[in-house]
């Protein structure tokens, strides 16, 4: 998809709901249809606003989970306990709706297939949305890259995009994916069971010296955590790019 | 603003419109949101003083165990946010500004109250006086946590909650109004929830 | 709730700003008018949850950026940056 050279300004649009996929019991992918997408690049978002009929509005940031090649704009969302807008968008929205959203955004958070640079992606939970679109991209790019991704989720049950991952993980591309589960693991399970520090990123990821790209997302003290650690290991901090959801991960 | 309706998104709001301790506009929560402008300050009470700054000849000031020293009282109030949540009956304990503006000299007809993490807000002096205004250290019987604004925030209920600032140090007495953080930024000089005085203008 | 908990990146700020610059602005640079430092955008700390947004120096935390919207007019304030590169 060509990618707009001058962008001009941002403007709300809608898009119409064609699929729904449950990723677990309280993530869902929502796919869009969205007359004259001008395109994205991986690691950007959309904003969703929702409006009642009374006139409240509220509105969220989404990570774009699809990759730029792919026919459809996809979000993954998570439903949040006191959350009103991912409630709706969880529970509520169905096949046929409309959404209306603004975007692409953000330049700032972006993985291009063409870099060289070995790559490392640290996810917290729902912070895996906006790195799914790079893992994506650099597949249908056909990009062999080295590409690393470091996961934390609760239990193997909440890990998003699962299957999808272990299937790029055996295409032999360069790619590698490690699990971490802090709450919870299934019987047998011989991977990460603590929260990603120092010592494991020293062990899962690129060393200084590889000067690899480094994109961190999820929940703002996972990510401090993360970005702090790499900083201890010698990694320098333009190479770390961090997208920090605030307290309840987006 | 306008938007495409949503079907079926109703947002989490309970019935409002009928409770007449609920200003135009605003909608009940149940939890107690957390708003910020910037890093959450931490001052140990060790090093904590809070200050009635152009009044009497010397800033005043009181350490925390001084302050705590003084008269305190409880207070239940239904708070009001700009971003148009309402919290009713909130539990707090704290000094009356009448008592901490008591002895001192001066003809202000201002305050501009001023925090840490450079935060401020101002007030017309007779907003704070006569049992309208509080500085708070404890909610709901337990020590006012930082991120609402401990170790102390003053607390106006009548006032949109702006106006209430967090993490307090001191206030400024002045003889003409200032416009504080969020006012020189748009929001409304005196705030008024049950005019929603909102913005700029209103 | 953890201190830095309502801290995210300045790329949050994106979707406002979109609305107003033509430029994608979280690649932006921002000299700070505090201390100096020169950022990009999207890396500097932005504070969303508030009657407005404020995007704030990730060394020495000076506001840089202040967005507020009132009830129809977009209020921009970049009086705490020295300067902004495109």
């Amino acid at each position: 998809m060509a990618r707009a050279a001058v962008r001009g300004r941002l403007s709300w649009t809608l898009g119409d709901v064609v699929e729904l996929i449950d990723e677990t019991p309280w993530v869902r992918t929502i796919a869009l249809d969205v007359p004259e997408w001008a395109g994205h690049r991986a690691g950007q978002h959309v904003d969703v606003r929702l409006t009642a009929e009374d006139g409240y509005q509220a509105q969220r940031s989404y990570s774009i989970a699809s990759a730029p090649e792919d026919d459809r704009l996809a979000i993954t969302v998570e439903a949040l306990p006191d959350g009103e807008v991912s409630s709706y968008l969880v529970g509520e929205l169905r096949v046929g709706d409309k959404l209306e959203l603004r975007g692409p955004i953000g330049g700032y958070f972006v993985w291009e297939a063409d870099r060289t640079e070995p790559l490392l992606l640290v996810a917290g939970g729902s912070g895996m949305v906006p790195l799914m679109s790079m893992i994506r991209h650099r597949h249908a790019a056909g990009a062999t890259v080295p590409a690393k991704l470091l996961f934390s989720s609760r239990a193997w049950e909440d890990v998003i995009y699962r299957d999808e991952l272990e299937r790029l993980a055996s295409a032999g591309d360069g790619f590698a994916a490690i699990h971490t589960l802090t709450r919870m693991q299934p019987e047998g399970w011989t991977g990460y069971t603590r929260r990603v520090d120092a010592a494991m990123l020293s062990d899962v990821g690129w060393s200084a010296s590889a000067m690899p790209a480094s994109f961190v997302c999820g929940p703002t003290p996972f990510v401090e955590a993360v970005a702090n650690a790499l900083l201890l290991l010698g990694h320098a901090a333009p190479t770390i790019k961090t997208e920090r959801f605030g307290p309840t991960g987006g | 603003m306008s938007g495409y309706v949503s079907r079926g998104f109703h947002g989490k709001r309970e019935a409002e419109r009928e409770n007449a301790r609920v200003p135009p506009g605003q909608y009940i929560v149940r939890d107690f949101p957390v708003l910020s402008a910037g890093p959450t300050p931490h001052t140990p009470t060790a090093e904590w003083t809070f200050a009635v700054v152009g009044g009497a000849p010397q800033p005043t000031t009181w350490t925390w165990e001084q302050f705590r020293a003084l008269p305190s009282e409880e207070i239940r109030a239904d708070i009001h946010c700009v971003t148009k949540w309402t919290k009713l009956d909130t539990n707090w304990q704290g000094v009356s500004v009448d008592t901490l503006l008591d002895g001192i000299d001066h003809d202000a007809t201002h305050v501009l109250a001023f925090s840490d993490g450079d935060y401020t807000t101002n007030l017309p002096l007779e907003d704070v006086s006569d049992g309208k205004a509080w500085i708070a250290f404890n909610y709901d019987g337990e020590p006012l946590a930082p991120e609402h604004g401990g170790p102390a925030r003053l607390l106006v209920p009548h006032l949109y909650f702006w106006k209430s600032a967090k993490w307090v140090r001191g206030l400024q007495l002045m003889d003409h109004d200032e416009a504080g953080f969020w006012e020189s930024y748009g929001y409304h000089i005196y705030g008024d929830p049950w005019r929603e005085q909102r913005y700029a203008g209103d | 709730m953890d201190d830095g908990a309502l801290r995210v990146d300045g790329n949050a700020l994106a979707g406002e700003l979109s609305e107003v610059f033509s430029h994608e602005m979280t690649v932006a640079r921002v000299a700070c008018g505090g201390c100096g430092a020169v950022e990009q955008l999207g890396a500097d700390h932005a504070y969303i949850q508030a009657p407005g947004m404020v995007l704030r120096c990730s060394h020495c935390d000076h506001v840089l950026l202040v967005i507020t919207r009132t009830r129809d007019r977009l209020r921009l304030s970049l009086a705490g940056s020295k300067w902004i590169d495109l």
